[in-house]
């Protein structure tokens, strides 16, 4: 899901030196780029503590320095430099915070993370993130339980826990224990031009009947329906079709998949939500799509020449730059695909993404987590959406404030589902390989082969390939 | 003079040799220790698993996939590309014929030659972006937006049918320059007598090519051969940047040096990467030397 901030042809500058390090060289530079084997488990440093005190509940050592790295992808780093810091400071005046950003988190933080030597607060995004799950299980990311039981930083009488919207905790935590503040709030659905709609008298669809009774309209139209980048973006396409999935049969079908339950793929859900799509795949994409990547498609929306797109609400922000005037970003739920469907029409799955963590090993993971304490306050949260246009996990930090037409329409979609708003699935992060996999079939589904039964049974034995590798840690959820 | 032998000598190796012992070598040996464990490349190295990671690739399709696909590189980028290379630096060093006394390329060949080594020039990851416009799958894409309005476009790297031999032509495009310099300097050391004589005795180009200029530059076609086929074994930089959701569709371009990659960055499986690494590390020894065993001849002295 943290892909989705990812700047391709930022990717692609640092190439060459990667492709230098590869070729022969692959072999050597697989264990150089890990760095120091062996060392890793030389003990833990002396670690920066204070005394804990209301005032200092983390019981930071107030003069000691802290360290953070920031992802710097469709979010921008200002955030940091310029609400987080600023504020962090205010309240600890000597603690000199060392601040730097990187497009990879991966290439930069894995060799020091394995040297025993890592910074205090990163935020692991990207699509070069490290894989969380493995970050867990090697003990290198710091026990969040006392900053969620720790008062909130301007909050009254909260704890931060209870300042977030629910699921937030549970997001980041792995077998019931929080290792990671998962910040953005992100709202999954169709996306569409609002304007575009209007003038055309189209209105979104509820049922799947309308659905497809709408998408002949548009083709009609000569507008390409339903559209996703297949060259980087199909995983925008496997939250469709799982959203669906969970739709049909709550979100206890998703909770099987990331348990790597047997049959949880080609449990009917799966199976209803695989044929439904398949059938727009058929129907209504443009084959093209499946060479193209997320700016390119999106493109294409700007200029009304595709209806529909799957995707988070980071779009919009995203999209900011590029977006013609009169062009209105809003989304519209997942449509309903049978008439039995155990979640209404209305329901939406909204989830917290982004991962930000304290490093375990670090010179001073209380300083990294009271960095977090402060991105979690309820002014950095606001600030936070007002730069980047996303909602945070602060539950209500950004009430009563002007925001954009598609945050605006995130908003009520969310307010409209009520109680049937679902965080969706984990497997993701947890198991990369799968992710992987989830990517491929779903791109086979809707550009190539339209047979759900295939997409499923594929899915089914790559699920059950991890849950029988043991070099995979595993995780579970309820 | 003569004291000063060893301090020079020293002084020239001891800082590559430190250099090449520390990065490659130690390297090389760490990769092969890791190979025997299960380890995510997060934390220390603890689960011994023997042989365990090569018998997981037995069952991992897109390894056998990845093979296949750098077999179908080393089959055919040699190949094509010393042919071309051979074919345009023959053409360009006599294939002008002989007139007055001077053996020549063919007209405009100074040009030819810069216009064949620019592609050298640019950095690969600049040519793969270059190339993913070339091979757009709608009329936006450069190929595509040369055929005729009516024509469906071509998907090539989304086809999974078209996407390897794009990365092969991609490959082919950028290396055949620099053979063409390399057999070009070879042919220039062919004293050009041989040429005259032969011309004299009425020898055609196609005569002078086989019977002359291949075999007085064996050697030379021989190790690019075996460079060529060491950058089979590679293609990352393509493969990552060109094609979709990297080495798809559906595996279709997956090659080993991605793989080994992905596993170790984005998988969280260094051991098993390291694996996939010694894997490779002896496919290209045995390559290289099967190459230089097969072509052995005797050596043509001009």
């Amino acid at each position: 899901m943290t892909d989705i901030f990812t700047k391709p042809e930022l990717d692609r500058r640092t190439l060459l030196r990667r492709a230098a390090a590869v070729g022969l060289l692959a072999t050597p530079a697989v264990s150089m780029l890990s760095a120091c084997v062996g060392s890793s488990d030389e003990g833990t440093q002396d670690q920066a503590t204070g005394t804990k005190s209301a005032d200092n509940p983390l019981g930071i050592d107030p003069k000691a320095g802290v360290e953070i790295v920031i992802f710097n992808g469709g979010l921008g780093t200002k955030y940091a430099t310029d609400v987080d810091t600023p504020l962090f400071n205010k309240k600890w005046p000597e603690a000199k915070v060392t601040y730097s950003q990187t497009e990879e988190i991966s290439t930069q933080i894995q060799p020091r993370i394995n040297a025993g030597n890592p910074p205090d607060m990163i935020n692991n995004s990207g699509s070069k993130l490290m894989d969380f799950g493995a970050i867990v299980k090697a003990g290198q990311a710091a026990d969040l339980t006392d900053l969620f039981a720790a008062p909130s930083l301007d909050i009254a009488g909260k704890t931060v826990a209870d300042t977030l919207v629910p699921g937030a905790v549970e997001q980041g935590s792995y077998d019931g224990k929080p290792f990671a503040v998962n910040y953005s709030y992100t709202v999954f659905g169709l996306w569409y031009n609002a304007a575009l709609f209007k003038k055309n008298n189209w209105t979104p669809p509820t049922t799947w009947a309308e659905f497809t009774a709408l998408c002949d309209k548009i083709k009609a139209a000569g507008i390409t329906p339903f559209g996703f980048a297949g060259a980087n973006a199909s995983y925008y396409m496997v939250r469709a079709l799982l959203t669906s999935a969970g739709k049909i049969g709550t979100e206890q079908v998703l909770k099987d998949i990331d348990n790597l339950k047997e049959g949880a793929w080609t449990n009917d859900a799966v199976k209803q939500a695989a044929e439904a799509w398949a059938g727009i795949g058929k129907n209504y994409i443009n084959k093209t799509f499946l060479g193209l990547r997320h700016t390119e498609v999106q493109l294409q929306q700007n200029q009304d020449k595709v209806a529909f797109y799957p995707c988070g609400s980071w779009l919009e922000n995203e999209q900011a730059k590029d977006t013609p005037s009169g062009f209105e970003y809003a989304i519209a739920p997942y449509p309903s695909v049978t008439a039995s469907d155990k979640l209404p029409a209305t329901a939406i799955n909204a989830a917290a993404g982004e991962i930000y963590f304290a490093a375990a090993k670090g010179k001073n993971p209380q300083g990294g987590k009271e960095y977090l304490r402060t991105m979690l306050s309820k002014e950095a949260a606001l600030e936070f959406t007002k730069l980047t246009k996303s909602l945070t996990v602060v539950a209500g930090a950004s009430d009563g404030v002007t925001i954009s037409p598609g945050l605006t329409s995130a908003n009520d979609a969310v307010t409209k589902a009520g109680k049937d708003v679902f965080m969706g699935y984990l497997f993701d992060t947890w198991y990369k390989k799968l992710d992987d996999e989830s990517r491929a079939a779903a791109n086979d589904l809707m550009f190539k082969d339209y047979d759900a039964a295939k997409f499923c049974e594929r899915m089914e034995k790559a699920s059950q390939a991890v849950a029988k590798d043991s070099s995979v840690t595993k995780f579970t959820r309820s | 003079m003569r004291h000063g032998k060893y301090p020079f000598i020293i002084g020239f190796l001891v800082v590559p040799v430190a250099i090449y012992v520390t990065f490659v070598v130690w390297a090389y040996i760490q990769a092969f220790y890791l190979s025997v464990y299960e380890w995510s490349g997060l934390g220390p190295v603890e689960n011994f698993v023997g042989l365990g990671n090569f018998r997981k690739m037995f069952d991992d399709t897109t390894f056998w996939q990845s093979i296949k696909h750098n077999v179908f590189l080393l089959i055919f980028l040699p190949i094509i590309t010393v042919v071309l290379a051979l074919v345009f630096a023959f053409l360009l060093n006599v294939g002008g014929g002989h007139k007055g006394g001077v053996t020549r390329g063919v007209w405009g060949s100074k040009v030819y030659r810069v216009i064949f080594f620019f592609p050298q020039l640019l950095a690969l990851a600049i040519v793969a972006v270059i190339f993913g416009r070339v091979f757009g799958p709608d009329k936006s894409g450069m190929l595509n937006g040369l055929f005729p309005e009516s024509w469906q476009p071509w998907l090539f790297l989304a086809d999974e049918r078209y996407a390897m031999g794009c990365i092969l032509v991609v490959l082919v495009w950028q290396a055949v320059g620099f053979y063409v310099v390399l057999f070009s300097a070879g042919m220039g050391n062919i004293p050009t007598e041989v040429y005259e004589a032969a011309a004299i005795d009425g020898a055609s180009r196609v005569t002078l090519f086989f019977r002359i200029t291949i075999p007085l530059l064996w050697n030379t076609v021989q190790v690019a051969w075996v460079y060529l086929g060491i950058a089979a074994f590679d293609a990352f930089a393509l493969v990552n940047i060109m094609t979709v959701d990297r080495g798809g569709p559906d595996g279709a371009t997956s090659v080993l040096s991605l793989m080994i990659y992905r596993n170790a960055f984005e998988f969280s499986q260094a051991g098993y990467a390291s694996a996939l690494g010694v894997v490779l590390f002896f496919l290209t020894l045995t390559f290289a030397w099967v190459t230089l065993s097969a072509t052995r001849r005797e050596s043509v002295e001009a």
